[in-house]
């Protein structure tokens, strides 16, 4: 448990150092920014998959909640920027608790039936006849409140938060008894755990995570569109970057997140024929080989990883 | 049907479909004491079980534990309340050790009082507490069902099948410990097929076939009633003494 906390803490101030520097260092400052979007999404769909196997792949509904959210709270009611990203985050809460009833299917029917809800968020944002509330497909402007350097340690700060939050599910009773509920739901109810509602408890956790982590990029980028915050590729990339370097882990997702974003933005940019190749196969040669992510390759030694 | 029995289960109606698996069930149970369910394959015990510990919701009847309704009472609430169960076909988490196992049924119970310090010892996987449970027996399985059951500190346990597969040493020894539960105040229904088991542990049985009760009463008594002769399939007479049919 102390070993637990030592390297929980390197891991924290490592993060921070590293993305406090990464823009002096680093000449185009939207690039760390979006790796800690990516990386703040990876933690929240490891908090879902990594301990209940539920695998959402429509979890950018959340993060264009969260960005639509606080357009609606600056743009319509003129809340101040920093409650409106809360207020953001809870709006991504509030579509996870609609949309709970999705977690009575299981397996493929929950990664699709997630896929169709989050596109019928998207619809609904986008319908010419939200304009007036949403802007509709035309997108929305935040420059009031365009602070590119503040809203980049808001980002740090929400990937530091889920990065914890996923440090205290893996060490808690909690996080132990929705292991249990993953293995045999039957099982775990004998045990005394409420399946229905500690599903719903990660759940939510996990939309917050998306939703917060969208808000502050809609703050971030101030100006943006239904179909850049509710893209698929989000959903696919923190998808597989989460399980690249393995779900159930505090450090898969930063790993992964790091790997294969640092790749993207290293291959994909300049040469991107390449790109879709190397990622293509790193991805093959992961699900046949490490099928359980980058990290399992040091348990596997028996190394304890965080 | 006393109203201070711990566990009252009164006209319980289960149904898949057209198929009426238990058709109007009736028994009740006190504190420390233990019922033997037996009956042919198919005669409804594990669905009774499964009713009793909140599995499957009764299509007609009631279940009562100290007098209380647990009709909408759901499976995990149950366990708080002090029932719980081992399961026919084993359900340990595979992915975790046998202590860690243990570990999760005693994180959720709070304060119910145990009659066992280490459930693990108890049934005899000290030696196995930090393998997985994956690596285990069917047979160890089930003592790990077993021993998970017992750190939830339950009032009313229902064991399925817990001896089927072992051999007769242990077989003793796991009639020691249940024994032994209900000298603690455990009320128990043991479901086997082994009738010399149930022997070693009660008089008292209950015979179901076709989802009905056809006999209650003395286990020897049972062994000589015609109606309960004619369903083991033509045998002239149930062997209490190794009870293998
Ligand atoms: N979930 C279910 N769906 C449909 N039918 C079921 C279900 N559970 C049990 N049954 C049926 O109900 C009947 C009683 O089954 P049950 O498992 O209670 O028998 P049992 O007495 O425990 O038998 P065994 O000695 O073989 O374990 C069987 O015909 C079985 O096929
Ligand atoms: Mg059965």
């Amino acid at each position: 448990m102390r070993k637990n906390k030592l390297s929980n803490a390197i891991i924290l101030v490592g993060l921070a150092i590293l993305f406090i520097l990464a823009p002096l260092l680093y000449p185009n400052q939207s690039v760390p920014f979006q790796m800690m979007a990516y990386m703040a999404l990876a933690q929240g769909i490891n908090l879902l998959y990594g301990f209940t196997g539920y695998l959402p792949f429509g979890y950018v509904g959340f993060f264009g909640s969260g960005a639509y959210g606080v357009s609606v709270l600056v743009l319509l009611l003129h809340w101040s920027v920093i409650p409106a990203v809360i207020g953001g985050g809870l709006v991504a809460v509030a579509v996870a608790l609609l949309l709970s009833p999705l977690l009575r299917l299981s397996g493929a029917y929950f990664s699709i039936g997630s896929l169709a809800a989050s596109e019928i968020v998207y619809y609904i944002v986008s319908n010419p006849n939200m304009q007036n509330i949403t802007q509709g497909p035309y997108g929305v402007n935040l420059a009031g409140v365009y602070a590119p350097n503040t809203s980049y340690y808001a980002m740090l700060v929400i990937l530091l938060i889920f990065t914890a939050v996923v440090m205290y599910v893996k060490n808690s009773t909690f996080g132990m008894s929705l292991l249990a509920i993953k293995e045999d739901p039957v099982s775990a109810a004998m045990c005394g755990v409420n399946v229905v509602r500690n599903r719903v408890v990660i759940w939510l956790a996990s939309a917050f995570a998306a939703g917060l982590a969208g808000a502050v990029y809609g703050w971030y980028v101030s100006v943006f569109y239904p179909s850049s915050v509710f893209d698929l590729t989000i959903s696919i990339f923190a998808i597989v970057f989460t399980l690249f370097g393995g779900g159930g882990t505090v450090l898969g997702p930063i790993v992964g997140t790091i790997v294969l974003y640092g790749l993207y933005n290293t291959i994909g940019v300049s040469s991107p024929q390449y790109f879709q190749l190397i990622y293509g196969l790193l991805i093959v040669v992961l699900v046949m080989f490490l099928p359980q992510g980058l990290t399992s390759l040091l348990k596997r030694r028996g190394i304890n990883v965080p | 049907m006393s109203h201070d029995a711990l566990l009252n289960v009164s006209q319980v109606v289960k149904r898949f479909g057209g198929f009426t698996a238990l058709n109007g069930v009736s028994l009740s149970l006190n504190r420390g004491e233990i019922l033997g369910l037996v009956g042919p394959n198919g005669s409804g015990k594990t669905t009774c079980i499964n009713v009793i510990s909140g599995l499957y919701a009764p299509d007609g009847g009631d279940v009562s534990f100290h007098g209380r309704s647990l009709v909408h009472v759901p499976m995990f609430r149950r366990a708080l309340l002090g029932i719980n169960r081992t399961f026919q076909i084993p359900k340990p988490f595979k992915a975790l050790t046998v202590r860690e196992n243990v570990e999760v049924a005693g994180a959720y119970v709070g304060q119910r009082k145990r009659v066992v310090d280490d459930p693990v010892d108890f049934v005899g996987l000290a030696a196995f507490a930090d393998a997985s449970a994956s690596s285990l027996t069917s047979g160890q399985q089930k003592m790990l069902d077993l021993a998970r059951a017992l750190s939830t500190g339950p009032e009313l346990l229902l064991v399925d099948e817990l001896a089927a597969g072992l051999n007769p040493q242990e077989l003793d020894a796991v009639a020691k410990k249940l024994t032994f539960l209900a000298s603690q105040g455990v009320a128990m229904i043991v479901v086997e097929h082994l009738l010399g088991f149930v022997n070693q542990l009660t008089q008292h049985v209950i015979v179901m076939n076709e989802g009905r009760e056809i006999f209650e009463g003395a286990l020897s008594a049972a062994a000589k009633d015609p109606q309960v002769t004619a369903v083991y399939l033509g045998q002239s007479e149930v062997s209490v003494r190794d009870g293998r049919q």
